[in-house]
């Protein structure tokens, strides 16, 4: 908080309504931490359950991340969700079904994810299919292709086949771990700052950026737009499915849709994230923190009793909050 | 009223018939909620046949060509039963026989119909094959009032009239010794027939204009020379030699600039800070180590060109969206700068800046000549092609009309051919 007074004093007299726009994520983030600890210090500040926060953020904000780049080139995705569950049968079945290698498998599993996403940049790229339309029927098309191939249930280690025929592979325990704290947070933590420091310090980051904020200056400046579009899109995949990978190895199976919890969460971690700071871009710091305000709220709200059927309309509103002060105050 | 752009008054999902009976439909039938489709259809019907137009009532909008359209608006405006047609540059993007269709309807408009039709026009041969007396307007005045059309009133007399008195300009002295040849356009067309066969050249150190007025195709050839236009023929040469400009990004590698006419939808990045617009055509410039950016070489890039271009900002992290149309307009040119590029292509670069900074764009312009480089200055200011450009291309409709050297010429001279003189 130091740093965010710091900040604004050098303008002159103290900007309320830029402070809330840059700062007021992360100020939501703090009140609604310290209202949790406060009315629940024993179980909410519990060790057990910072982890479990770190660990449901994890996945989030990787997801997330994948969401901002995309978002960074001026694109959208409803599909997240599905990828990412698309990315757990793969994995589950490469496991149970082939027995093949965790080293192997998760990279196979990337590489499928990244090829079956191509027709989502085809439509996208070069028949112009607006990116809401596009992705909306990527989402179906996924959501029908995952229970295609697992034919038309969850996989699990031990599970038979749908036609019946008994399945030898083994789910590796070094697999599980990669769902566990701290393996998980740490992988979400490389994930955040590798996206950071590509968004920020490299050639393609600012190609990206210059796409989605003027795509015809970005031509007339001699980039090759779509070229990063569809750059951008297979980058995101592959965070999406690495989400969809940790969600697998969390579960240690595949559920029908298990990821598409996720899609929202995450889109309105990017969202959230987007003004922080006064970036006003989508950026790989702010979807971390957009994420954590998201699984904090999420957390605490499950330990206050409130039904699991009403946490998403409290989600909704927390979101629509934090994008109504971040837009309200943004100069047009 | 009939508009120079017609998308903007038709409604493109609905058909020929709704368009042509929108206002019947909507003032016509309080009472009825629900719409007489035979009666819309018959009425519609009867117009087009009235007309004699080749469209079928059922047609979308939306598939029909730019001419067709025009005639539908004209259809809609005879079924109100309209007394006065004012028909604004509708000509600007038609072909020769739609043209003379579009005539042909006029003239039954006027003669059976009794409809007076105001013609407003910058194609002044077509005001002499369709108009009975002229009306010419300056900076917002009549001066020549109702001239019936007489042997007395030819083009050339018209032209002087919406000049006015000539003023001269004071042309700065400059070293125009030019190079070898730096860049070659042969037959170049787009696919639209808005660009037809052009053949340009610019030398080292030489300002060449390309003068025309609106709709002579200048900004659809300032596309294609930058290869932004993906689909158009011809060949481009750099120093002599064909180079593939097939996009933008090779362009970029030829070293052509091209600072397009729409600055903040085209040239700068508004949300982004005047470090990352001076940088974004050079980027490679600042790479050291693998893709990283090199940012305080950036940062020392933008305050050398803020310096030179004489940008007036708070400082480099300023977003661009804050600056001035002039500064925005040094920083559109000083990212090429930065890129070093050899031509520079440069459509309406005086457009909605101030006379200040207008007159450090052409300082700009004059030492970006000095450094040997090749300008291709394109404006539709017949008085700055004058006063900057040592050899001018006039356009009209699409094609080069005549080479002209600067020197030799005067604005009546140009004015004649943008008009469509020969």
């Amino acid at each position: 908080m130091n740093d965010a007074v710091e900040a604004t004093k050098p303008k002159a007299g103290f900007d309320y309504k830029k402070f809330l726009s840059n700062w007021g994520s992360v100020l939501a983030l703090i009140i609604i931490f310290v209202f949790f600890a406060v009315t629940m210090p024993k179980t909410f500040l519990s060790p057990g359950n910072i982890v479990t926060i770190l660990r449901s953020i994890s996945v989030t904000t990787t997801i997330a991340i994948g969401l901002t780049i995309t978002l960074a080139v001026g694109g959208f995705d409803l599909s997240a969700g599905s990828l990412a569950s698309w990315a757990g049968v793969l994995i589950i079945s490469f496991f149970t079904w082939h027995q093949v290698g965790m080293w192997l498998s998760i990279p196979l599993t990337i590489l499928a994810a990244i090829i079956t996403n191509l027709l989502a940049m085809l439509l996208i790229v070069r028949f112009k299919v607006p990116d809401l339309l596009a992705t909306l029927a990527m989402m179906f098309m996924l959501d029908g292709l995952s229970l295609t191939y697992s034919g038309g249930g969850a996989l699990s280690q031990g599970m038979p086949r749908a036609d019946g025929s008994p399945t030898f592979g083994k789910i590796p325990e070094a697999f599980k771990s990669m769902g566990q704290a701290p393996t998980i947070i740490i992988i979400m933590i490389v994930v955040v700052l590798l996206a950071h420091i590509f968004l920020t310090y490299t050639k393609y980051g600012r190609f990206i950026y210059a796409t989605g904020e003027n795509k015809e200056a970005a031509r007339l400046s001699g980039i090759p737009v779509q070229r990063y579009r569809l750059f951008a899109g297979i980058l995101a995949t592959f965070f999406i499915a690495l989400g969809g990978i940790l969600v697998a190895s969390r579960n240690m199976s595949a559920q029908i849709q298990g990821a598409a919890g996720f899609s929202m969460p995450a889109i309105s971690a990017v969202f959230i994230g987007r003004s922080i700071a006064g970036a006003e871009k989508p950026n790989a710091i702010g979807t971390f923190i957009g994420a954590a305000l998201v699984g904090i709220l999420e957390n605490g709200l499950i330990m206050m009793s409130v039904p699991y059927y009403s946490l998403d309309m409290v989600k909704g509103i927390v979101l629509a909050v934090a994008l109504a002060s971040a837009y309200s105050s943004a100069r047009r | 009223m009939v508009y120079q752009e017609v998308d903007t008054a038709l409604f493109p999902s609905l058909t020929v018939a709704e368009n042509i009976m929108f206002n019947t439909m909507v003032t016509g039938m309080e009472r009825n909620s629900l719409i007489n489709w035979g009666e819309i259809r018959k009425a519609a019907k009867k117009v087009i046949l009235d007309l004699d137009l080749d469209i079928s009532p059922d047609t979308l909008v939306s598939k029909l060509t730019l001419a067709q359209k025009q005639m539908v608006l004209i259809g809609r405006a005879v079924q109100e039963e309209c007394r006065f047609l004012i028909l604004d540059e509708p000509t600007a993007p038609l072909s020769q026989n739609e043209v003379n269709r579009l005539f042909r309807l006029i003239r039954y408009l006027a003669s059976e119909k009794q409809v007076g039709v105001i013609f407003i026009s910058h194609r002044l041969p077509e005001l002499f094959q369709i108009c009975e007396s002229i009306t010419v307007m300056r900076n917002g005045e009549v001066v020549l009032q109702d001239a019936e059309i007489t042997p007395d009133v030819t083009i050339n007399y018209i032209v002087g009239q919406m000049l006015g008195k000539t003023f001269e300009e004071v042309f700065p002295d400059r070293d125009t010794k030019h190079g070898d040849i730096i860049y070659e356009l042969k037959d170049i067309s787009d696919c639209d027939g808005k660009v037809n066969n052009i053949d340009i050249y610019v030398r080292e150190g030489e300002i060449v204009g390309i003068s025309g007025l609106v709709g002579a195709g200048k900004t659809e050839l300032s596309k294609l020379m930058f290869g932004a236009n993906k689909c158009g023929g011809g060949k481009i040469f750099i120093r002599g030699k064909e180079v593939s400009v097939r996009d933008t990004t090779m362009a970029t590698k030829n070293k052509i600039a091209l600072i397009p006419e729409e600055r903040r939808k085209e040239a700068i990045i508004v949300n982004q800070d005047l470090i990352s617009n001076l940088s974004i055509a050079s980027i490679d410039k600042f790479i050291k180590f693998l893709s990283f950016v090199d940012k305080s070489g950036e940062v020392k890039n933008a305050e050398n060109f803020i310096k030179l271009l004489g940008i007036k900002t708070p400082s480099a992290t300023q977003k661009v969206m804050y600056l001035s149309g002039g500064n925005q307009q040094k920083v559109a040119i000083g990212k090429w700068l930065s890129s070093d590029a050899d031509v520079y292509i440069m459509d309406e670069p005086t457009k909605g800046i101030d006379v200040g900074a207008k007159r450090e764009i052409f300082d700009l312009i004059y030492s970006l000549a000095e450094k040997r480089k090749g300008i291709i200055y394109i404006s539709s200011e017949i008085s700055e092609i004058l006063a900057i450009t040592d050899r001018v291309y006039v356009m009209y409709s699409g094609n080069v009309q005549k080479e002209l050297l600067t020197s030799e010429t005067s604005e009546e001279e140009i004015l004649y051919f943008s008009t469509g003189g020969k």
